[in-house]
């Protein structure tokens, strides 16, 4: 009687296959809108719980440590630098509309500090988009 | 108010930035902290040789 061979392929692809049946299920841009909205929402959605954690304890730092420093949260779009810093500024998505709320983050940048803060504010911004967008991927299936 | 130096501010940008780099652009676990890892040091040992650049310019 002839046994019966299980392949490997077989065996891995059926849970990942249910997995991501489950995760394709619901609005297809909500990994993206949640994932700007709270730094590494978006990959928790899919259940992708490392890669978010990680994602979230960086931009999540980046963000506190250039408030700490006392970077400046661009309020309005005086001249061109300011609008690209605002634009920075938006992509942390909550963590801005909060902190400016609050009144946090310096109106004027006075010591050297002050200035990396601020980038630091700009690029948490602009890496919370990257996030978001890998969260999209992810949902897509354009990423595994 | 935090006040770090100008190098250890390089590198907590260095790593940060990084793990996001490293997550973001490469698709399975160990690629992941091979790209992160040299991100990371392409971050960091830029700065450092940009900053001997302009220490020698500035002599």
């Amino acid at each position: 009687m002839a046994s019966i061979r299980y392949s490997q392929k077989g065996m891995a692809t059926e849970p990942n296959a249910a997995a991501k049946k489950d995760s394709q299920q619901g609005f297809l841009y909500l990994p993206l809108i949640a994932g700007w909205l709270v730094p590494g929402a978006g990959h928790f959605l899919l259940h992708k719980w490392g890669r978010g954690a990680l994602l979230a304890a960086s931009i999540l730092s980046m963000f506190v440590l250039g408030l700490a420093m006392q970077g400046k949260l661009y309020g309005g779009a005086h001249d061109v630098l300011d609008m690209l810093g605002l634009a920075g500024d938006l992509g942390n998505g909550l963590l801005y509309f909060v902190s400016r709320f609050l009144g946090l983050g310096a109106d004027q940048v006075m010591v050297t500090t002050a200035d990396y803060g601020t980038r630091f504010i700009v690029v948490s911004g602009l890496l919370n988009v990257i996030a978001a967008v890998d969260a999209h991927n992810l949902r897509t299936g354009r990423k595994s | 108010m935090f006040k770090p130096s100008h190098f250890a501010a390089v590198v907590l940008f260095a790593l940060f930035a990084s793990v996001v780099f490293g997550i973001t652009q490469r698709e399975t676990p160990r690629r992941m902290i091979r790209y992160g890892i040299y991100c990371f040091v392409l971050f960091v040992g830029s700065a450092i040789v940009l900053s001997w650049v302009m220490f020698l310019i500035a002599r």
